[in-house]
């Protein structure tokens, strides 16, 4: 069976325990709720070509920072824009940067988390030493750091957001694979000559694969939150992109003149957007580990 | 183990972690593509001036040895020189850190009362309407960007209701001047001290007016892991004999709640402490700039408009050191009060 089949198989197993999420009280109905908020923004954001009103970057399309009307229902900027159109269009960015950097932190965290700690002795040893050191620093601050240096651009600041998340995913990954390596059938297959490479991908991985999907949802909110917080503090996307962490930046200079529906709304966004996802995130867990359900 | 051997093992195991993060930083700027010293100057420059430019900063010099000098100076303390004026970073970045200590402090009392306060009644309140709200609270507060926060207090209680001013630290020319006896001068820099030990109760009530807004909003953001913390914990601890104990000789909730349960939920809550120092000073840095308030935070984000690299450089280094140190004495502090630690 090839390694793909085997965490796939493991994939499904563990899909009845999602459908059946109504079944599952509180941590069921965290997920749903939370699937849904995010369901509904990803569906806005890809319907926005044919729902928004306004080009979302054409300034004077109505009078300077017009407050909420019934033809400019979220108001207008300080350039005239229209603020609904903003709105629909602004999640793209921060899903692009979301997807990206916890595409990057995969393809970095689990396989280093696998191999080195599957391996033991220095090669764990370092990994953690550098992941520790990187974990313990504020993230923000480092993201900051490598953001003002790589420059503007939705890859590079996901690179940026991804560099701070990576250690979250190596301690995961490792945690279980510590767990699991002692486990009696790992340790048959070791005695049956199994090779390490089967071992891993075949035994240890799809154990591995539960706690990274709750990790990873997460993830996802983390990213948001940073990326939104890299735009805020000035290394953000150009303006020409629409995008919700602009406008709550540049808002910030209009709340003297009372436009508070220039931050309001991509606020709010935002936060639905995170909360979505941090909703998922802990249901997931929760659900798959019973435990911690109290 | 003894608290001292600890307390050595603990200070060797640092060494590695601190060197680790300064030559991450070091990376960064100067090893990541893009040049410091042609990314500071946008435009085009004359190739003179740049070459000057260089010299000044020692960026002229090849990166091992520009390596090892930046972990010679740091030793004696100095940050570097700044790309805008030329001036030692790491005057600049000590004299704005009190203003963030000042907040860092404010708000983590906040977060630390408002996530205790809201753990016990929701573990109280066990499954109930008002348990699932305050989780609920607890879960929103971990959504919300510090900074959005920040501006939906501004509108509310400084726009609209005129209770506490939008930004900045003190009125200008009211900075409290500390404590002066017989020629010795005391400043803390905290303006909240400083005022007290110049026995001004105006400056202090104003110093603290404009302390409320930025530490409710970074407090509040945080307060969710500990809210966790504090109902988990106090659902398990009520359970347990001496709690039962307490109960049955007939002593008032309030009491068994708070001396005997919660008591129990002191080391979880004092590490928790420990662990969001980093979260804190990145929640400072985005309340800083939403507030207007003169810390690190806000230097390091003025820097960065500059594209001054030596001092972001240094700021950043100083943020990683800060926290490395905090780590250092909650763990020191941790084995003091637990002694399993030490086994």
């Amino acid at each position: 069976m090839s390694r793909a089949g085997s965490t796939g198989r493991i994939l499904v197993q563990l899909l009845p325990r999602f459908v059946q999420l109504k079944g599952r009280g509180v941590a069921g109905w965290t997920v749903i709720i939370g699937s849904v908020l995010v369901a509904s923004i990803v569906v806005i954001t890809i319907l926005a070509p044919w729902i928004s009103p306004h080009n979302p970057i054409a300034i004077n399309v109505g009078p300077i920072l017009a407050a909420p009307t019934p033809e400019f229902p979220l108001g207008t900027n300080h350039l005239g824009q229209d603020m609904l159109s903003r709105i629909i269009w602004g999640g793209v960015t921060m899903l692009q940067v979301a997807v990206i950097s916890v595409a990057v932190c995969l393809a970095v965290g689990l396989p280093i988390g696998l191999l080195a700690t599957y391996a033991g002795g220095l090669p764990d040893k370092v990994s953690s030493l550098v992941m520790d050191s990187v974990y313990a620093f504020p993230g923000l601050v480092l993201a900051i750091a490598i953001a003002a240096m790589l420059g503007r651009g939705v890859v590079n600041m996901s690179v940026a957001i991804a560099v701070v998340y990576v250690p979250s995913y190596y301690r995961i990954v490792r945690s279980q694979v510590l767990t699991v390596k002692e486990l009696p059938y790992v340790e048959a297959a070791r005695a049956l000559g199994g090779r390490s490479g089967t071992i891993l991908f075949r035994y240890v991985l799809p154990n591995v694969v539960p706690s990274i999907v709750s990790v990873a949802t997460i993830n996802f909110a983390d990213a948001i939150l940073t990326a939104a917080g890299l735009t805020f503090v000035g290394l953000g996307l150009s303006v020409a992109v629409p995008d919700w962490g602009w406008d709550l930046t540049y808002g910030r200079q209009l709340l003297p003149a009372g436009a508070w529906w220039v931050i309001t709304f991509p606020g709010v966004m935002i936060v639905l957007l995170a909360l979505g996802f941090t909703l998922i995130g802990e249901g997931l867990s929760e659900i798959m580990s019973p435990r911690l359900e109290q | 183990m003894s608290l001292r051997s600890y307390i050595i093992a603990r200070l060797l195991l640092t060494i590695p972690m601190i060197l680790l993060l300064l030559t991450l930083v070091f990376l960064i700027i100067r090893v990541l593509p893009g040049d410091p010293a042609l990314l500071h100057f946008e435009k085009q420059v004359k190739p003179e001036a740049l070459e000057a430019f260089r010299r000044n900063l020692g960026l002229d010099k090849p990166v091992p040895q520009q390596y090892f000098d930046y972990l010679m100076g740091l030793f004696r303390g100095d940050l570097g020189k700044s790309m805008q004026d030329f001036s030692p970073v790491g005057g600049q970045i000590f004299s704005a850190f009190p203003a963030t200590l000042e907040l860092a402090i404010y708000a983590m009392i906040g977060a630390v009362l408002i996530g205790v306060f809201l753990g016990v009644r929701a573990s109280q309140s066990y499954n109930t309407t008002e348990d699932h709200s305050i989780r609920t609270f607890g879960i929103v507060s971990y959504a919300i960007p510090v900074f959005f926060l920040g501006m939906v207090f501004q509108i509310i209680f400084s726009i609209q209701l005129h209770w506490f001013p939008s930004g900045g630290r003190i009125y200008p020319g009211m900075e409290p001047l500390g404590l002066s006896v017989g020629g010795v001068h005391l400043v803390t820099g905290l303006y909240t001290v400083d005022s007290l030990l110049e026995g001004n109760i105006t400056k202090f009530i104003q110093a603290v007016r404009y302390l409320v807004l930025p530490s409710l909003a970074l407090g509040v953001v945080l307060s969710g892991v500990f809210l966790r913390l504090t109902r988990s914990n106090m659902l398990e601890t009520s359970r347990l004999d001496f709690v039962t104990a307490a109960k049955a000789r007939g002593l008032k909730q309030s009491t068994v709640l708070y001396a005997y349960a919660l008591r129990n939920a002191f080391l979880p809550i004092l590490t928790m402490m420990g662990l969001q120092f980093a979260a804190l000073l990145a929640g400072a840095v985005l309340t800083e700039t939403t507030f207007s308030w003169p810390g690190l935070g806000r230097y390091l984000v003025d820097r960065i408009s500059f594209r001054d690299y030596t001092a972001i450089q240094g700021a950043v280094v100083f943020f990683g050191l800060l926290v490395a140190l905090v780590s250092l004495i909650v763990d020191i502090l941790y084995a003091y009060l637990d002694p399993r630690i030490r086994l």
